[in-house]
C-alpha cells in the first residue's frame, strides 16, 4: 500500500511540473485540477486517523472545489478575455523546467530530512508538499497572465493543503474548511478581476498594471 | 545452450530483424490511414536495392562525407552488440559500458552532421543545426534516466541494468517486474541493489527513453520521417545527398537506432521469466508493440512546431531528472536513506 501512495505522490509531482512546463492555459488549467483531485484523493489513502465521515467530506469538499469549481470558474474566466495562451512569459518553458527540477532536487533534499510529529507518514508526502507550494510561488513571479498567475495560487494552496495532511491530527475540521472557503472566495475575485482587468485594458499582464498612476493634480 | 551461442543469436536475429520494426511502424501507420501498406521487409528490399547501386559524389565532398555512413553504420552495429535485448549476456560488455552505449549514439550523430556539413549546401547544414539543437538537449535526458537506473539497479553495465539482473539463472519463480508489480515488488525482486522507489523510477526512466526514442529516431512528434519539406525536415535532410552504398548504410544504421534505443525501453519494462526462450518471445512481442505504438503515434498526433521541441525534450529530461531524485533519495538498500517523517 506504501509503494502505490509513493507512486501517487510522483504523479502529484509531475502535475506541479507539467504547470510549469505548458504554454497553453487550458492544459495549465487541467494540470491544476488533475492536482487538486489527486490531493483530495490522498487523505484517503494514506490513512490519518480520524473518523470516515470526516475524511470522506474533507474529501468530497476538496474534489468539489479544487477539481470541479476552481477549474470551471477559471475556464470561464479563459472564455471572458478570450486568451488562449501565454504570450511572453518572464521565465521561458524549458528554463521553468529546469528551474523545476533543481526546486524538486532541493525540496527532496530538505523535505526528507524533517521529521514530523505525525507517525507513519509517505516519506514523499513533505517533499513534495514544499515542491508544489514552491513551484506555485514560482508560477506567480515568473509568468504575466493573470489567470496563471491565479493558477500558481492555487497550486501553492494545494502544496500547503497536502502540508497540513503531514500534520493531519492537529488540524481541527473547522480549520481545513476555513482554507478552503478562503481559496474558493480567492479563485472567485480573481476570477472577476481578470475580467474586468481585461475589459479595462485589453490585456491581463499584471506587470502592466504597476506603472498605473494617479493622474497628476 | 553455451551463453556464447546465445549472445552470438542474439546479435544475430537483431541485425536481421531490426528493419522489420521500421516496416511494423509502417503497417500500423497504414492500417490507421486506411491503406493496405508495404510489406514488412520493405526496409530489407530498400536495403539490397540500394546496396546494388553505386554512390555518386559530388566534387564539394570529401572523406568526411564518405566516413559518415560507414562510421555511422559501425557504431550502430556496435551498439546492438552491447544491448542485452534478450535478457542473455551480450559478447561486449564491461562496467560502465553505459557510458559507452550513448557515447556510440553521439559518434553516430556526429559522424552524420559532419557528412551533412561537408556538402556544403545550407539546406543541410539547416539539418545537421537542428539535429545538433536537439541531440543536446536528448542526450541529458538519456544519460540522467540512465543514471536513475544504475543508481536504483547498483549496477553501471547495461547488462546489470536492462537484463533484470546478472544473476539470471534463478531457477523457478517468474520475475515480473513491470506494471503494478513493479510498485509493489521491486524490492524483493531485485535482491539487494534496489531502491524505495524502483518503481516509480523506472516507469519515469521509461517514459524518458520514450521520448528520447521518438526524437532520436526521428519520429513524430520531433521529425516527420514522411515529409519532405524543407523547413521542418531535420534527419531526412541530412542525408539527401547521399545515395547508393551509402544511403544503404544509413537506412540500415536507422533501422538499427530504432531497434537499439525501443530495445533499452522494452528490457527495462518487460518481465523476465527465467526461461530464455519466453523472454526472447516476450522481447520480440515487446518491441513489436513498442514500434506499433510508435505508428499509433505517428498517426494519432501532429509534428509539433520546432520551437516546441526542445520544450519536450526538457520535459523528458525532467523526469529522468525526478527519477534520478528519487533514486538517490531512496538509497540502494531498499529503505530509505534518510529516515523520513516520524524520526523519533
Amino acid at each position: 500500500m506504501t509503494v502505490w501512495i509513493e507512486g501517487f505522490l510522483v504523479v502529484f509531482m509531475i502535475t506541479s511540473l507539467w504547470l510549469l512546463g505548458s504554454a497553453r492555459l487550458l492544459s495549465c488549467i487541467a494540470a491544476v485540477s488533475v492536482q487538486g483531485v489527486l490531493l483530495a484523493a490522498l487523505p484517503l489513502l494514506i490513512g490519518i486517523d480520524a473518523p470516515p465521515w470526516r475524511l470522506f467530506l474533507q474529501a468530497g469538499v476538496s474534489l468539489g472545489l479544487k477539481g470541479i469549481a476552481f477549474p470551471l470558474l477559471l475556464l470561464r474566466a479563459v472564455r471572458s478575455v478570450d486568451a488562449r495562451r501565454e504570450m511572453e512569459p518572464l521565465v521561458g518553458y524549458s528554463l521553468s523546467l529546469i528551474v523545476g527540477v533543481a526546486l524538486l532536487a532541493g525540496s527532496l533534499a530538505a523535505g526528507t530530512r524533517l521529521s514530523l510529529p505525525a507517525q507513519g507518514m509517505p516519506a514523499l508526502l513533505v517533499p513534495s508538499a514544499m515542491f508544489t507550494t514552491l513551484t506555485g510561488l514560482f508560477v506567480i513571479v515568473g509568468r504575466r497572465s493573470a489567470i496563471v498567475q491565479a493558477l500558481g495560487y492555487l497550486a501553492m494552496e494545494n502544496g500547503i493543503a497536502a502540508f497540513g495532511l503531514a500534520l493531519a491530527e492537529q488540524e481541527p475540521l473547522l480549520v481545513e474548511m476555513g482554507t478552503l472557503l478562503d481559496a474558493f472566495m480567492a479563485v472567485f475575485v480573481m476570477g472577476i478581476t481578470i475580467f474586468h482587468i481585461n475589459r479595462e485594458f485589453d490585456h491581463i499582464e499584471t506587470d502592466r498594471l504597476s506603472s498605473l498612476k494617479d493622474a497628476p493634480e | 545452450m553455451s551463453e556464447t551461442l546465445r549472445a552470438v543469436i542474439q546479435l544475430l536475429a537483431a541485425l536481421l530483424l531490426a528493419p522489420v520494426l521500421l516496416g511494423i511502424v509502417n503497417r500500423v501507420k497504414a492500417v490507421f490511414a486506411g491503406r493496405r501498406g508495404s510489406p514488412l521487409l520493405q526496409a530489407w528490399y530498400d536495403v539490397a536495392k540500394l546496396l546494388g547501386k553505386s554512390a555518386v559524389y559530388s566534387r564539394t565532398t570529401g572523406w568526411v562525407f564518405k566516413a559518415g555512413p560507414v562510421v555511422g553504420l559501425s557504431a550502430m552495429i556496435l551498439c546492438v552488440a552491447l544491448l542485452p535485448w534478450t535478457g542473455a549476456p551480450t559478447l561486449l560488455a564491461f562496467d560502465g559500458d553505459l557510458v559507452l552505449l550513448v557515447g556510440l549514439l553521439a559518434l553516430a550523430r556526429f559522424v552524420t552532421i559532419a557528412a551533412a556539413l561537408d556538402t556544403g549546401s545550407a539546406f543541410e547544414g539547416m539539418g545537421a543545426s537542428r539535429e545538433a539543437w536537439f541531440s543536446s538537449l536528448g542526450e541529458p535526458a538519456l544519460l540522467v534516466g540512465l543514471a536513475s537506473l544504475a543508481r536504483i539497479r547498483g549496477s553501471l553495465s547495461i547488462a546489470g541494468v536492462f537484463a533484470g539482473s546478472v544473476d539470471l539463472a534463478a531457477p523457478g519463480g517468474a520475475r515480473f517486474v513491470s506494471g503494478p508489480a513493479a510498485f509493489g515488488g521491486a524490492g524483493a525482486v531485485f535482491g539487494g541493489a534496489s531502491s524505495a522507489f524502483s518503481g516509480a523510477v523506472m516507469i519515469l526512466a521509461a517514459v524518458a527513453l520514450f521520448i528520447v526514442f521518438l526524437a532520436e529516431n526521428a519520429r513524430i512528434p520531433v521529425d516527420d520521417p514522411a515529409t519532405h519539406l524543407e523547413l521542418t525536415m531535420i534527419h531526412e535532410v541530412m542525408v539527401l545527398d547521399h545515395g547508393g552504398v551509402d544511403l544503404a548504410y544509413i537506412q540500415y544504421g536507422a533501422s538499427l537506432k530504432l531497434w537499439v534505443l525501443g530495445g533499452l525501453v522494452v528490457s527495462l519494462l518487460a518481465p523476465r521469466t527465467g526461461s530464455w526462450y519466453l523472454d526472447v518471445a516476450v522481447s520480440l512481442a515487446g518491441l513489436a508493440v513498442v514500434a506499433a505504438a510508435t505508428g499509433v503515434v505517428e498517426s494519432i498526433m501532429a509534428r509539433l512546431r520546432l520551437v516546441r521541441v526542445p520544450q519536450l525534450l526538457v520535459a523528458a529530461l525532467a523526469m529522468s531528472a525526478l527519477g534520478l531524485c528519487l533514486a538517490l533519495v531512496g538509497g540502494p538498500g531498499g529503505q530509505l536513506a534518510l529516515t523520513a517523517g516520524g524520526t523519533p
